[in-house]
């Protein structure tokens, strides 16, 4: 049996593991004033420990509160209560151990995919010359050498893709935060990317908090995957380890009776969830 | 205008070539047409060619200035107002801009302000910029001044207003500091603006220069025109407008050229500011 099942509140590792762990949320909830003058809480008492070099995905039905952690997390957003422990200190402010890959684009449309990709190095005020052979490894690294020069408008979905995982990789973050990053490309593509996602992670492992709505893209990438309720107030309702051997491929991995067993499970979690989810956005 | 032209044209299924050609006929055909009801309805005094001028000693008037030398400093003038009051009036307009839109409070207290200087016909100021700053080309610089200030600010101001939050976000996460994030994300956004606002601004600049000549000047275009007008020269003032309109045109066509030059890193056909 590949999968251990675990109520999130008996969840002995983070307890004993909390020195060890990249991120660990101290029950945190986040709410938002509605424009009618009252308070929606998103989400509310969320435990969760990111390790060291663990990958974590986080599914869950469409406004249930995913980015709002994950904004958390990235020190974006501040929690309306509780903490965010990065490596065992309190958060203040950006989450400098940090890289964050976005659901919409966000390449500077005025800069070419090279000029894109060195972003952060000029925000620290890295050497020319390092910053030159970096950039270019980089665009290789993703594929992209030979459209150094060319401006996001010029690139498809997928290129641009790759350059803001370029951008983000280059400035070697501790915790890779990412937000449903490929969910606007085709499938063929996805899976392209989601290949070389994890080829790149597992090159240089570091903590991964990955955000999406496809629980087959999250079973096949993550070390854990984590559901949470449909909002308002959503929680978490399970955790469920991915033993799944590594290196994986996201395409082959789908086929595998381990996979589809592991699926099956989390799915009658998730289930219920998603058609509650489903009717308050029909309501909504 | 050009690009629903063009899909006209393939909707009917010709090569588009002949059908550009043939708009660039039937327009030349209307311009000679024009002329020709012109000459023919005051040559034969249906129209009282003292009121309406005559289009042969309009062109003789306009190819005798151009074989002397005056216009040129007289044209040189009007355009080096123009460029001065469009650079200065952009400039101003991008600090003011940037600062209002990054500065609730601020942008709070001066609304009302910039509504009603905004809503003020700016061209009266001319009378008082010319006490102010004499005869000279500075009057006309500040009337310019006036007129694309209030352009250009409006749209940076919007610019920096509607800079995408994943844009900034996405930079602070880089590590952006404030200053960074104002250089490499808010002024590029405005600038864009700033572009997109390009032609009106800079025909408003042309339009304080001349404006401001014709108020009260010895030299430029607008100058030329109230001189010819003293002494009920309608033709020479017709020759005087349409030397401005050519001119015009020709600013227009360079503010396109200089737009496609910067503008590398933006498609085709974005928004544009007519
Ligand atoms: N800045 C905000 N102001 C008000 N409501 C917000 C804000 N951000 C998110 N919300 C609300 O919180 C809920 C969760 O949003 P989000 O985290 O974006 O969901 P998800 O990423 O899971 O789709 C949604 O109902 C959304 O409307
Ligand atoms: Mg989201």
């Amino acid at each position: 049996m590949p999968a251990v099942v675990k109520d999130h509140l008996s969840l002995v590792r983070s307890q004993q593991g909390a020195a060890s762990s990249a991120v660990s949320l101290k029950s945190i909830t986040c709410s938002f004033s509605t424009p009618k003058g009252g308070t929606y809480t998103a989400v509310k008492d969320i435990c969760l420990d990111v390790g060291e070099a663990e990958f974590v995905s986080v599914v869950g039905p469409t406004g249930c509160g995913k980015s709002t952690i994950l904004n958390s997390i990235a020190g974006l957003l501040q929690p309306t209560s509780g903490t965010v422990e990065v490596f065992g200190k309190p958060l203040q402010g950006i989450n400098r151990d940090a890289g964050y890959m976005f659901q919409a684009d966000a390449l500077m449309p005025w800069r070419t995919a090279y000029d894109n990709v060195v972003a952060g190095l000029q925000f620290r005020g890295t050497e020319p010359e390092e910053m030159k052979h970096l950039g270019h490894q980089w665009l290789d690294r993703v594929g992209l050498g030979r459209f150094a020069d060319r401006y996001p408008h010029q690139m498809s979905g997928g290129m641009r893709k790759r350059v803001a995982m370029a951008q983000m990789l280059i400035l070697n973050p501790k915790i890779i935060l990412m937000d449903e990053p490929f969910s606007a490309l085709d499938v063929q593509t996805r899976q392209l990317m989601e290949n070389e996602l994890l080829a790149l992670w597992s090159a240089n492992r570091r903590s991964a908090v990955f955000i999406t709505h496809d629980l087959e893209e999250a079973i096949a990438m993550s070390d854990r995957v984590v559901v949470l309720s449909a909002g308002p107030a959503s929680h978490i309702m399970a955790e469920f380890e991915i033993t799944l051997s590594r290196p994986r491929d996201v395409a082959e991995i789908r086929m595998t009776p381990e996979f589809l067993d592991l699926h099956h499970q989390i799915w009658a979690t998730m289930r219920d969830e998603v058609m509650k989810g489903y009717q308050q956005s029909q309501q909504g | 205008m050009s690009s629903s032209a063009s899909t006209r044209a393939a909707g009917v299924a010709q090569p588009a070539i002949s059908y550009k050609a043939r708009i660039r006929l039937y327009q030349l055909a209307l311009l000679i047409g024009l002329f020709l009801f012109w000459g023919i309805t005051t040559h034969y005094g249906i129209l009282p060619s003292f009121f309406f001028g005559e289009p042969i000693p309009v062109l003789q008037q306009v190819f005798d200035w151009f074989s002397g030398t005056a216009i040129y400093m007289h044209l040189g003038i009007t355009l080096l107002e123009t460029l001065l009051a469009f650079v200065i009036g952009a400039v101003l307009a991008m600090i003011v801009g940037l600062w209002l839109g990054l500065n609730d409070l601020a942008s709070a207290v001066a609304d009302p302000y910039i509504k009603a200087m905004n809503a003020m016909p700016r061209v009266i100021l001319a009378p008082i910029f010319a006490v102010w700053f004499g005869l000279g080309i500075w009057s006309k610089v500040a009337l310019g001044i006036t007129l694309v200030f209030f352009i250009v600010f409006f749209n940076v101001y919007q610019g920096v207003r509607e800079v995408s939050p994943t844009l900034v976000a996405n930079a602070r996460m880089l590590g952006a500091s404030r200053k960074q994030l104002i250089r490499s994300v808010y002024l590029p956004s405005a600038t864009s603006w700033v572009f997109s606002s390009l032609h009106t601004s800079v025909g408003m600049a042309f339009v304080g220069a001349v404006v401001g000549e014709y108020l009260g000047s010895a030299r430029g275009m607008g100058y030329l025109i109230h001189q010819a007008e003293g002494v009920f020269d309608i033709n020479t003032v017709l020759a005087g407008i349409l030397v401005l309109t050519i001119f015009a045109l020709i600013l227009d066509g360079l503010v396109t050229l200089v737009e496609s030059k910067l503008h590398g890193w933006r498609p085709v056909a974005d928004h544009s500011g007519h």
